[in-house]
């Protein structure tokens, strides 16, 4: 019975409408800019999910707790989105300084899809859904890290169309964006099955 | 006016800038990538097109090939003599630019010079009309004309003139682009300075050769003799000029009975007073 669910059914539930139900991509259609740009190879679609997922759990820890203790206490709410944005910038700055040291065959296939996580809107509509939805610091990390997995489902998914239609004999004035956002379309029609699923 | 919650906005902006700017230059120095700095020298010297002519993938490929020795350090097309010197600046070396390079079709197959096969009246497309029946001319190593070529070129070099293609050399920028597309691979890129070309590459044998294009090279051997620089060689059926040992005399074009073999300016010409006997 869902009144008796346990708080770690609570948790699962609200992790699968954060990846199916309420997808940053097919549902909220947000952040679209790097899941056209990025999603033509599996492989650095999936390294970009996984950049992504980094920033917005950590953007979504750090938004909280400077939101929670500085702006709260200080009255400063209406300075949260300026400053999110100031913490996003921060933290993709370190992630791009990590890649390049780490992993530099990413970070040449990123390319400049890479700073541009910091205009992604998903990441600073992911901080500021916390705050409106009243999350607990564990929510928000929470929410932060399972949407940016169904970004990362999305855009894999994504890339993994692209790839087949490579080979694919499409209409000539289909070719290139337009067939790309006929399938997002589509896509975003199938996960429209999902929703309902969580209540 | 509230002056302390203006301040206060201001003081809680200026102290998160600080401290993010704090732990990002630590992080900076932590994960610090050592750059070589000729690469970067070198990298400044390139156009950053990312052309890929020089056979990399990007400029950054192609200066730490040249800065390890990979590649000659003259290989950038794009950037030509200019980017050459740079180079050679970067890295303190003496760089000779390589010879500037130009698409030349090795065809004279106009209409009534080769004989057409059938007439094709499909798809404007070299690659379609040569998968149908060997192609529309007789000659299975002739231009086919239908202007792949022309369609792909970046820089508005090629025409299509009376059947086949048509290269200006002031316009050409030697990518190569055009050589790649071409079904017949009847597009080459010869030294800009090579100015005596054998313009066919007909390996049939002479009579089935001759049958099928009255500029067909038939592997005679005559301009072979006539040359006294060794630079005129018979393999395949069909004669090659070596653009390094050529002294540009023209005595080949002279002794060629099938006029297959011409100098630079020359087969302009040609084509123009063909173009006219078909317009009378």
């Amino acid at each position: 019975m869902m009144s008796e669910a346990t708080g770690i059914v609570k948790i699962l539930l609200f992790m699968v409408s954060c990846v199916f139900t309420s997808n940053y991509i097919f549902s909220q259609f947000l952040g679209i800019c790097p899941f056209l740009g990025v999603s033509n190879k599996v492989e650095t679609a999936v390294g970009m999910g996984l950049a992504v997922t980094f920033v917005m759990g950590l953007a979504s820890l750090f938004t909280w707790v400077i939101y929670r203790f500085v702006l709260l206490t200080l009255g400063l709410e209406y300075l949260r989105t300026i400053s999110f944005i100031l913490v996003i910038a921060a933290l993709v700055q370190f992630v791009e300084m990590f890649l390049k040291k780490s992993s530099p065959s990413l970070y040449k296939a990123l390319g400049i899809y890479l700073p541009l996580i910091t205009t992604n809107c998903a990441v600073l509509a992911v901080t500021l859904m916390n705050i409106d939805g009243a999350y607990n610091l564990l929510y928000s990390v929470l929410n932060g890290v399972f949407s940016a997995i169904g970004f990362l489902v999305a855009i894999v998914l994504m890339a993994g169309v692209r790839e087949r239609l490579e080979t694919a004999n499409i209409l000539k004035p289909l070719r290139g964006f337009s067939i790309n956002l006929v399938i997002a379309g589509l896509m975003s029609i199938a996960f429209m099955g999902f929703s309902g699923l969580v209540k | 006016m509230n002056w302390i919650a203006i301040l206060l906005a201001l003081g809680v902006m200026a102290l998160l800038g600080l401290v993010f700017g704090i732990v990002l230059s630590f992080a900076a120095k932590k994960f610090q990538v050592d750059v070589d700095e000729r690469v970067a020298n070198v990298r400044a010297a390139l156009p950053g097109a990312n052309c890929g002519a020089c056979g990399y993938v990007g400029c950054d490929a192609f200066a730490e090939a040249v800065v390890a020795g990979k590649t000659p350090p003259n290989g950038c097309r794009a950037g030509g003599a200019g980017a050459a010197a740079a180079i050679g600046e970067a890295l303190g070396i003496e760089v000779t630019p390589a010879a500037p390079m130009v698409a030349c079709v090795i065809c004279q197959g106009t209409a009534g010079v080769a004989k057409d096969r059938y007439k094709y009246d499909g798809y404007r497309s070299c690659r379609v009309a040569a998968s149908l029946s060997g192609g529309p001319k007789e000659c299975r190593f002739a231009c086919i004309g239908l202007g792949d070529c022309a369609y792909n070129c970046k820089f508005g070099a090629i025409t299509m003139r009376d059947g086949i293609a048509y290269i200006d050399k002031n316009i050409c920028a030697g990518c190569g682009t055009c050589a790649g597309i071409c079904p017949r691979r009847v597009i080459e890129l010869k030294p800009l300075n090579a100015q005596v070309l054998v313009r066919c590459r007909n390996s049939d044998v002479a009579r089935e050769a001759r049958s099928v294009c009255t500029r067909a090279c038939i592997g005679c051997g005559r301009c072979v003799k006539e040359c006294a620089y060794d630079a005129i060689h018979v393999e395949d059926g069909f004669a090659r000029i070596d653009s390094a040992k050529c002294a540009r005399c023209g005595k080949c074009v002279t002794v060629c009975p099938c006029k297959c073999i011409t100098l630079a300016g020359a087969a302009q010409d040609l084509l123009e007073s063909a173009r006219n006997n078909a317009a009378v």
